[in-house]
């Protein structure tokens, strides 16, 4: 990796500076020390992994990064500033969206529906409107449901398009939780181990989509995956915790390389 | 056989074709394609705007005269205008099976020497790609869908919408090279070249003219009526001959619509949305769709099923009858409308078939109970027996003469004769010119008088003038005893079954007939739900001592029933097998249309057939399989052989 500002991958991608930076994070629940004394960078454009053993803190991390959890120390910096404690939606609505590890979609609805959640942020009308349908209330649900449309499209889930997603497969639900993030037009998307439980052919499918994202729409892609051979394949730069300590931080390469990693996954006794 | 002038003047190809149309029917759609969950349409005069700013843009890039044009995808307008635009800019479009493996694609490729590839998306382009080495001739490649596109070396490689550009940009300079093009075709310049599916050995490449396609559209079209309210779901491969004449060839002609689904997996949504009145399916299609509505039956509540099954009853005693005219009593007529209300009606419109006026079943025999059943639902369901060389159209059944066991009366325009070994002969407008770069094969098929031989034994029934086919001829044998041999009159019996996907029979030359057999994973999978029997796999769940039961009892009906063909009766099941692999296209062990290659299936499986012959009751096997993206792997299998009774002639 280059230490410039701009660089341009292999694959012809452009990575840019920074677009968030954690500085120093310090998350504690009582006195259990989740996080410790962390930081790291997201660079606009590139898919940056976070991996670790379980219980190493990834989830508090990304819990952290959309607003969920609040550091007690430490700095958070997104776009050039510094963020204030904020609620998830605020957070949601200065463009970080993300999937979770465990499905949380809206059984009962449909695919369609549950994609239209995802572009709550953006509608502006209010309950008169909505209530009353005619007019901007329509003119919104017309503009929203074509982006919606074309996330559908985009992740080949036009057949299941009308089907509540309780009763879709695994595999399926987690697509359409991806649109769902997706739908929101993110310029950061938060993946919470997008392929946990999956097949090959799955994960296959699911690496294929990450991958379009990130090239068609320069989406700044963060994500938590247990699959190291998905992790080293897709992800440009990987930052590996474990007791809520950063135990190394760079490209895929580097990372496998790196002795303290190799110690973390194998195991060695910690004196 | 000369040809003289036999298309009205000015109409004898697509460009004229397609120029009338944007004129006459300048504002009534044409083609319709869901984007976006939206139905898109175009006016034939979109159309012809759309296709000629292709053509100037294929001109543009360096198309020659007399080019073959490759075009692989799914079922979309924009690929149906990129076959348009082929011929008016003087070339011969070639539509490729969109699911070929590389393989394949390369022998297509390279035979028909096609310049110009147009690609539907990423994947097929990565296809062509893949086979570069292969395929020298080809020179550029043009794709319609721009995803993940971007980062490919563009040098030979163009978007299909920077094509049109081009073409429309450079408008005055192009247009009178089409012109120009154009005014030297005539009805006997070659409109389309299509690659046989090829049960045996290659693919061959089936050279049709104007006169071929356009008069068997307009004899066709007569036939059934069609006018420009009809409208057509085009979901069946762009590569096979069906599709051609239906969605380019009437549609053309009659000036109807033609509507593509949004996915392959939405072809049922879409159909419904649609609501074609001209439909044609496989008998593959309608299997799967009654088997979908028997198993939803079986789930359904007790009040429903019995409902269901009431009206059914009654439907299948009076509904044909009705639908063919002849005089029902008022009672059960009463009795039928309100069957039409409560049960017809709904399980009509949930298929997607409420509207269908004229549909047609061909490619395979369709079980009796299949047919029978939607036609007693009143959906004017007929069977038609065609093939790439006759432009379709053979035989094909007239309302009011429809039966589950013939194919009908020669098409208009087409003469029958039976051959002396009882190979069906044939001689129309429709018959094709030749294989491409085969004399050989064209001279073995097609006879100096234009008589072409279709490799189906049949006979005329002299009752009804009707046509009935036998098998294919050269897999009619004789058993040891001298009796004759027809795999495909069993098969067909036992495929009717609905747990029963796919069968093989073997027996030519020896003392007894034994099977291969896949089971529907569909059907059994839902009978082993609803009876609480775990399976794993596939395998796990064909090599079920129930299912073997199950099919065993199917087996023994089907011999009852053969025993009672005079002619046939030695072709009687004696032992069978649960195949542990479902026979598969990637495999080789079936054709792109699902046809069964048998010659495959008897050389890969040789020591299952083995033991079926020498008694065994078990035998472990491996098989290699292919999978989608062209890995191969092993399975490994111990099959259980059975013994089935047979009956007595």
């Amino acid at each position: 990796m280059s230490d410039a500002e701009t660089y341009v991958t292999a694959d012809g991608r452009t990575i840019g500076p920074p677009i968030m930076e954690m500085r120093d994070i310090t998350l504690k629940f009582g006195g259990v020390t989740a996080i410790s004394n962390i930081s790291f960078d997201i660079r606009e454009g590139e898919i940056r992994a976070i991996i670790g053993p379980n219980g190493a803190g990834k989830s508090s991390m990304l819990n952290v990064i959309n607003g969920f959890y609040h550091p007690q120390e430490g700095e958070i910096w997104f776009r050039g500033k510094k963020r204030k404690p904020m609620k998830p939606y605020q957070i949601a609505q200065q463009g970080i969206a993300r999937t979770f590890q465990n499905i949380a979609l809206f059984k009962g609805m449909s695919t369609l529906d549950n994609i239209m959640t995802g572009r709550f942020t953006h509608m502006k009308t209010n309950i008169f409107w909505q209530a009353l349908w005619k007019g901007p209330a329509e003119r919104e649900e017309v503009e929203n449901r074509e982006i919606v449309e074309k996330v559908i499209d985009f992740l080949e889930i036009q057949a299941i398009r009308k089907t509540p997603v309780g009763a879709l497969p695994y595999g399926l639900q987690k697509r359409v939780e991806l649109g769902r993030a997706l739908a929101a037009q993110p310029k950061l998307l938060l993946l919470d181990e997008p392929m946990a439980g999956m097949n090959v052919e799955e994960k296959e499918d699911m690496s294929r989509f990450i991958l379009d994202v990130n090239d068609e729409f320069g989406t700044t892609i963060a994500l938590i995956e247990h699959d190291m051979g998905v992790v080293m394949d897709i992800s440009d730069r990987v930052v590996v915790l474990d007791y809520g300590k950063k135990i190394g931080d760079g490209t895929p390469d580097e990372v496998i390389n790196n002795q303290d990693v190799i110690d973390a996954y194998l195991g060695v006794s910690h004196d | 056989m000369t040809l003289t002038k036999v298309l009205p003047d000015g109409l004898d190809t697509f460009p004229k074709l397609l120029a009338r149309n944007a004129v006459q029917w300048a504002n009534l759609p044409a083609y319709r394609e869901k984007e976006y969950g939206i139905w898109q349409s175009w006016t034939w005069s979109q159309v012809s705007e759309e296709v000629n700013a292709l053509a100037m843009g294929y001109v543009a890039l360096g198309l020659n005269e007399g080019d073959h044009v490759a075009i692989i995808g799914r079922n979309r307008p924009y690929l149906y205008w990129a076959m348009l635009a082929a011929q008016a800019a003087g070339a011969i479009p070639v539509p490729l099976y969109q699911d070929a493996n590389a393989e394949e694609m390369a022998y297509v490729l390279e035979h028909s020497g096609a310049r110009f590839v147009i690609a539907e998306d990423q994947e097929q382009v990565d296809k062509v790609l893949e086979i570069k080495d292969q395929t020298p001739a080809v020179e550029q490649i043009i794709y319609f869908d721009k995803r993940g596109m971007r980062k490919y070396d563009h040098t030979n490689l163009n978007a299909y919408a920077d094509v049109q550009a081009e073409g429309r940009a450079g408008h005055s300079r192009l247009e009178p090279v089409l012109t120009e093009r154009q005014a030297k075709q005539d009805e006997n310049s070659t409109c389309v070249m299509l690659y046989t599916s090829g049960t045996t050995g290659k693919p061959k490449g089936v050279v049709l003219s104007n006169t071929n396609i356009i008069a068997s559209s307009i004899s066709s079209s007569e036939f059934d009526t069609l006018t420009t309210n009809d409208s057509v779901l085009a979901y069946l491969p762009m590569a096979w001959v069906g599709d051609f004449i239906f969605s380019i060839g009437q549609s053309c002609w009659t000036g109807f619509c033609v509507a593509c689904p949004e996915s392959p997996e939405t072809m049922q949504a879409d159909l419904r949305e649609i609501g074609p009145s001209y439909f044609f399916a496989p008998p593959r299609f309608f299997e799967g769709l009654l088997t979908t509505v028997m198993i939803r039956i079986e789930d359904a509540s007790k009040m429903k099923r019995w409902l269901f099954h009431k009206y059914m009853d009654h439907a299948k005693r009076v509904g044909p009858d009705l639908l063919d005219g002849k005089p029902v009593s008022f009672g059960d007529r009463l009795k039928y409308r309100i069957g039409d209300l409560l049960i017809y009606g709904p399980l009509k419109n949930t298929l997607g078939l409420s509207k269908v006026r004229v549909g047609y079943t061909a490619g395979e025999a369709i079980g009796p109970e299949i047919f029978e059943f939607y036609r007693a639902l009143g959906i004017n369901l007929k069977q038609l027996y065609g093939q790439t060389e006759a432009s379709v159209f053979i035989t094909q059944q007239p309302d009011g003469e429809v039966r589950a066991d013939t194919v009908g009366v020669p098409s208009p325009g087409v003469e029958i004769r039976i051959a002396d070994n009882g190979e069906v002969l044939y001689r129309s407008l429709g018959t094709f010119v030749e294989y491409y770069k085969n004399p050989k094969s064209t001279a073995e098929t097609k006879d100096a008088e234009g008589w072409v031989a279709t490799g189906d034994a049949g006979f005329i029934e002299e009752s009804s003038g009707h046509l009935r086919i036998i098998d294919r001829a050269k897999d009619v044998g004789k058993m040891a005893d001298g009796s004759m041999f027809a795999p495909k009159f069993v098969e067909n019996k036992l495929k009717f079954y609905p747990n029963i996907l796919e069968a093989v029979v073997f027996g030519d030359g020896r003392d007894n007939c034994t099977a291969f057999i896949n089971i529907d994973l569909g059907a059994v999978g839902n009978w082993a739900e609803r009876n609480n029997v775990a399976y794993t796999s596939y395998q796990d769940l064909a090599a079920h001592p129930e299912v073997y039961g199950a099919i065993q009892a199917h087996i023994e009906e089907v011999n009852t029933s053969v025993a009672k063909d005079s002619m046939l009766s030695g072709c009687q099941i004696s032992r069978f097998l649960v195949l542990h692999k479902e026979l598969d296209a990637d495999d080789g062990e079936m054709t792109r249309t699902r046809k069964v290659r048998r010659k495959v299936v008897g050389e890969k499986y040789a020591d299952l057939i083995g033991a079926l012959y020498d008694g065994s009751s078990k035998i472990a096997t491996e098989t290699e399989v292919t999978y989608e993206d062209g890995r191969k792997g092993f399975i490994k299998a111990t099959l259980e052989l059975r013994d089935v009774k047979m009956v007595a002639a």
